[in-house]
């Protein structure tokens, strides 16, 4: 479904990212670990297309979606869920949903389903985003991302400063898109709970890939941990 | 005449003024606002609105509001396919650099004033109102007989006044509805928050930025059209609606549109009375010199926010 070959890219002359290659297919979860500066909010951004690639590229159904404008990315069906949330925070949650909407001309059973997934917001329709707590704003952005009715989902430490309770939400909104063949990849610090709902899980150190091995296997075997992420 | 008439005449001539300098200063916000991009060459697309809206007025032929009404749909259009074209063939070039950009439409600023020059020459030249009847305006007094209406013998306005403060508010709110309940207005707003978040949701921005700029100079030109058959056209009008835009966006706060609309009405207001009662020399002074203490005071301007 997405493949990334050999991608290089960076911030002007700073190369961040090195021959990273990795691939996630329909119904699969792919989890990108790695410390903090190793490179995952980078490759997010590369597949969004936000950065230019210097090599390489991005594969999405066979279509090179790395030499498209930024703006065209998400047209081809990729949620992206950023780091920090970042959504429009003087927008109200309706207007943010909105937008979500508009990215892929999506109709109003999307609006609704994805409503029917996150109540609480829509109790909140009219208020601006930036007036939300942590886990309605982290709901909100979950939703802006599902409104384009994506192929892939990108989610990028998605459970940042959250309750437990908001935890085990958006795992299940997760788990749930999975199961409807939803490719995800997911960038994630807390590794307990990554292991239980990720298939794979990719080792990233200093913008290279270092690993890539069943979430499985890992379960049983902690060596890998402690090498590249410390725990 | 009384000082109550005479501050009734001043308020007038500022509110006209209020009302050009709110759609300028609304347009230069715009730009800022959504672009971060400093449009010094602003007060060119004013002027070139102008001087448009004589050009087409002296072509038209027929009653003088055939002219005036074909300038006030036609100029800001021209203008802002101008302004849209400097932004692909300039401001994109340079990346949308904030000292860059500054630098470049300092360079277009020369260059449309010159052209003008060049082709429009020096002189000022009118543009006749579809209809400007003079009313006497009232004024009351306690007399002898109590209560009084009287008509003072020279406070009066002219309809055409009148109009122009009408129409900027009626183009102040359709900028409002614009902003607020359409897709676009709602995509400018977006990439004014987020632009990266605005791509990464399909948004293209550049093609924001194109009408986001050619509307701002076309807000402007629209503000010139009002006001030229009040003032005429000369190619080197743009000086003092710049130098105001930038002194109201900065008292408002840079990108907030209401900020800019209540600042552009007290530093027109306070402009036409202080004209009108000392010098327009002393108002431009004044407004300034509250420009540095809101710098210095209140840098995010009265209604801005604080930079996060």
């Amino acid at each position: 479904m997405l493949e990334l070959k050999g991608v290089n890219a960076g911030y002007g002359a700073a190369r961040i990212l090195r021959d990273v290659s990795f691939h996630a297919e329909a119904g699969e979860i792919v989890c990108l670990l790695g410390r903090n500066g190793a490179g995952k909010t980078t490759t997010m951004q590369a597949i969004m297309g936000l950065l230019p690639l210097s090599e390489g590229s991005v594969v999405l159904d066979g279509e090179d979606i790395s030499r498209l404008p930024a703006h065209e990315v998400p047209k081809r069906g990729i949620g992206y869920i950023p780091q920090g949330r970042r959504l429009f925070s003087e927008l109200t949650v309706a207007e943010n949903i909105e937008i979500g909407l508009l990215t892929r001309g999506s109709s109003k059973q999307t609006r609704e389903a994805v409503l029917e997934l996150f109540p609480r917001l829509r109790e909140r329709l009219a208020q601006r985003a930036e007036t939300l707590s942590g886990g309605e704003q982290q709901m909100l952005a979950t939703a802006r991302a599902l409104c384009l009715e994506p192929k892939v989902l990108l989610l990028d430490e998605p459970t940042e400063g959250l309750q437990p309770s908001m935890i085990e939400l958006i795992r299940n909104v997760v788990v749930q898109k999975k199961k409807d063949g939803v490719a995800i990849v997911l960038v994630e610090q807390r590794v307990d709970a990554v292991i239980e709902i990720a298939d794979r899980v990719v080792f990233i150190e200093n913008g290279r890939i270092q690993d890539t091995v069943d979430a499985k296997v890992l379960a049983d075997d902690h060596t890998l941990l402690t090498r590249y992420v410390g725990v | 005449m009384d000082f109550g008439p005479y501050l009734l005449l001043a308020s007038l001539e500022g509110a006209v003024m209020a009302a050009v300098l709110a759609l300028t200063a609304v347009g230069l916000s715009i730009v800022f606002g959504v672009m971060r991009v400093v449009n010094v060459a602003h007060g060119e697309f004013f002027m070139l609105g102008a001087v448009f809206a004589w050009w087409v007025a002296s072509w038209a032929v027929g009653h003088p509001a055939i002219g005036f009404v074909l300038a006030l749909v036609l100029a800001p259009i021209l203008v802002g396919l101008i302004a849209s074209a400097a932004d692909m063939i300039v401001l994109k070039r340079v990346e949308y650099d904030p000292e860059r950009t500054i630098v470049a439409t300092i360079g277009l600023l020369y260059i449309i004033q010159q052209v003008t020059l060049m082709t429009f020459g020096p002189e000022a030249r009118p543009v006749q109102p579809p209809f400007n009847q003079r009313l006497a305006l009232p004024w009351f007094e306690f007399g002898e007989n109590g209560f009084e209406i009287i008509w003072p013998w020279g406070l009066g306005t002219t309809s055409y006044k009148l109009f122009v403060i009408a129409a900027a508010i009626a183009i102040l709110l359709a900028v409002w509805a614009l902003m607020s309940r359409t897709k676009l207005g709602l995509y400018m707003r977006a990439t004014q928050l987020d632009r990266q978040m605005a791509q990464a949701f399909g948004i293209n921005v550049e093609r924001v930025y194109v009408s986001v700029f050619g509307f701002g100079a076309g807000l402007a030109a629209l503000g010139a059209v009002l006001i030229v058959p009040i003032q005429q056209a000369h190619y080197l009008m743009g000086g003092d609606p710049l130098l105001l835009s930038f002194i109201v966006v900065i008292i408002g706060g840079l990108g907030s549109l209401s900020g800019t609309v209540v600042a552009a009405v007290l530093i027109g207001m306070s402009d036409g009375v202080i004209s009108m009662f000392f010098s327009p020399t002393l108002a431009k002074i004044l407004s300034t010199l509250l420009v540095a203490f809101i710098l210095i005071f209140r840098p995010q301007g009265l209604f801005g926010k604080r930079a996060a």
